[in-house]
């Protein structure tokens, strides 16, 4: 719950914020609060039901908008038009399940940025938005590159059911570090499962899909596992945390070893040009290997963060990415690049207060 | 006056007046079978019988001091249970273990693990998410977010749960168990591994309910008694 004058604060700082994506060239947009539940859950999984509050409506399901990013696509996609740069601002919604002492409602303000010719452009434009919007807060700035992951696990000596298991997973570190365990090792064959034979088919999952599922792990068990020195470079790629020129060259080295890394790495290097040509202090940018991981986003590409220092108890003040796979999915077969972040101007206001009483 | 709710019918009810009387706190239910009145020979204390399952609704609002109700309904039914309840005793009945069962024919899966693998490919074939029926939403998205599945939907079953399956509402279930005995009636399987959450039936102060002196001290001579 926020009292009147917080509430006030927060939708002229959201106001000013919005003012200035306007004057970026964005066009503003608007989504309805009451967005279809089935869309979301599609897309998110049930994990959603844990942040997002659900609704019945006469239609169906319905969720308080958790976040604008999937009206703002689809708004994109009726629409048209390459490329579209859209900003809006409004409340949000969140559960809150796992940290209650965070509000349940507050205001995001976004810049959405789609297609372009240049990826690494519409990137450094985007980043460099944020960035010179959020510098007088003196924020900790957080980068890292999920295109770099996915690029790392397509390259890896691996079946290409392994592959689709751990690209599915990216985003579920603990998972995934199981996954990369099971594909490393060599694996021996379970015996049946005791009565199992005997039982009845029953649901909708036939005993045909078993028996594919049997077979396809009899020939799981005779692949060979990943290779060490792959796995010891996938470790490398996620814990790598370094200045972005560092990374960039630690990431070139391991691309000599997973030659299929190349063009994510050459996409890395031209977008650090690009937010250099945009002015941004490249030199001391910090990227993370595992940057982004653990959102529930779908994120596929660049993402970045800023945060309040020495306080990683608080959500960050500021979130972006780009999200191609994503417009794919809601696009349903079209795809246009796409980039954008969001902006809580509660967390905004409250950077700047405490950045006044440290002065 | 510290209120002390107790499960207002069945076995719960009976197994709660076993358990402090055998302590030397006798409680029972006054008036007519059919009457919702609880006793309990301290002046100070007031027993309020009503369902299991409201139990911790009310001690997280504050409206019990102490409730006796089950580690599976404190942990799905409160946000945040530890700071809003405490756990005062385990009484050492109404053990239950909530678990995922699937079809016992599935002789491809065992763990959560083989689980998440079906999920990815029942979605891709039959074009919707795999789903799991039960009525313990939090506790079972908690666990399998946890463990990292993807690709499922938790329906809603309030009751015969294990007969989803059958009934083609659902391709694997949650629920509490005790024997296993109706799992196997229905042709179901647990995954192996420990379960979600062993469960008991336990003691919970509520940490939000307003504690006067006197409740305080009713507190300690009931703890006293039943020697916690």
């Amino acid at each position: 719950m926020s009292d009147g004058a917080g509430k006030a604060a927060e939708r002229a700082e959201a106001a000013r914020l919005l003012g200035a994506f306007l004057d970026a060239g964005a066009t503003l947009a608007e989504a309805d609060i009451l967005q279809p539940a089935e869309t979301l859950l599609d897309l998110y999984g049930e994990d959603i039901r844990a942040r997002a509050f659900t609704t019945q409506g006469l239609a169906g399901e319905a969720m308080l908008r958790p976040d604008f990013t999937v009206p703002i696509v689809q708004l994109h996609m009726a629409r048209g038009g390459d490329p579209a740069r859209y900003a809006y601002a409004g409340e949000v919604f969140r559960r809150q399940e796992t940290a209650p002492e965070r509000p349940s409602e507050y205001i995001q303000v976004g810049f959405e940025l789609f297609g372009g010719d240049d990826p690494a452009l519409a990137d450094a434009e985007v980043f460099a938005l944020f960035s010179d919007l959020l510098a007088p807060l003196g924020l900790r700035v957080g980068t890292g590159d999920i295109g770099i992951l996915t690029a790392a696990v397509g390259a890896l000596s691996v079946s290409e059911r392994r592959r689709a298991a751990l690209l599915r997973h990216i985003w579920r570190p603990r998972r995934f570090r199981a996954l990369m365990e099971r594909f490393s090792s060599t694996l021996r064959l379970d015996p049946p499962v005791p009565g199992a034979a005997e039982a009845p088919e029953i649901g909708l999952r036939s005993r045909a899909e078993v028996e594919e599922r049997l077979a396809m792990l009899a020939r799981a068990a005779a692949e060979p596992p990943i290779p060490s020195e792959q796995v010891w470079l996938l470790d490398q790629i996620l814990s790598l945390d370094a200045p972005a020129p560092e990374a960039l060259s630690r990431l070139r080295d391991a691309a000599t070893d997973l030659p299929g890394l190349e063009p994510a790495v050459d996409r890395l290097d031209a977008r650090l040009g690009a937010l250099d040509a945009a002015g941004v202090a490249v030199e001391t940018l910090p990227f993370s290997g595992s940057h982004g991981r653990s959102t529930m986003e779908y994120y596929d590409g660049f993402v970045f963060s800023f945060s309040r220092p020495g306080r990683p108890d608080l959500p960050p003040v500021a979130t972006g990415g780009r999200y191609d796979a994503l417009t794919r999915k809601l696009g349903e077969g079209r795809a246009v690049p796409a980039i954008g972040g969001v902006i809580r101007p509660a967390a905004t206001l409250a950077a700047a207060a405490a950045a006044s009483g440290r002065a | 006056m510290l209120k002390l709710g107790v499960p207002s019918k069945g076995r719960l009810m009976d197994k709660t007046f076993d358990w402090f009387g055998a302590r030397g706190v006798p409680m029972g239910k006054g008036g007519g079978e059919r009457e919702y009145l609880g006793a309990v020979d301290d002046d100070a204390v007031q027993l309020v019988l009503l369902a299991a399952g409201e139990i911790p609704r009310e001690l997280a609002a504050g409206r019990l001091h102490l409730g006796v109700t089950g580690q599976d309904m404190v942990r799905e039914r409160i946000v945040s249970w530890e700071d809003r309840v405490e756990e005062l005793a385990r009484l050492g009945f109404g053990q239950a273990d909530l678990i995922v069962a699937v079809p016992a024919f599935w002789a491809d899966v065992r763990t959560v693990g083989d689980l998440d693998s079906v999920t990815a490919d029942f979605r891709a074939r039959h074009g919707f998410r795999l789903r799991i029926a039960t009525k313990y939403h939090r506790l079972v998205r908690d666990y399998l977010r946890h463990h990292g599945v993807a690709d499922y939907r938790l329906v809603d079953s309030q009751g015969a749960t294990e007969g989803t399956v059958r009934n083609e509402t659902a391709e694997a279930i949650a629920d509490i168990t005790t024997t296993g005995e109706t799992l196997r009636a229905n042709h179901l399987r647990a995954l192996s591994g420990p379960p979600i959450l062993s469960s008991q039936a336990t003691l919970f102060r509520s940490r939000s309910a307003p504690w006067t002196d006197e409740d305080r001290a009713a507190l300690a001579r009931l703890r006293r008694r039943l020697g916690l």
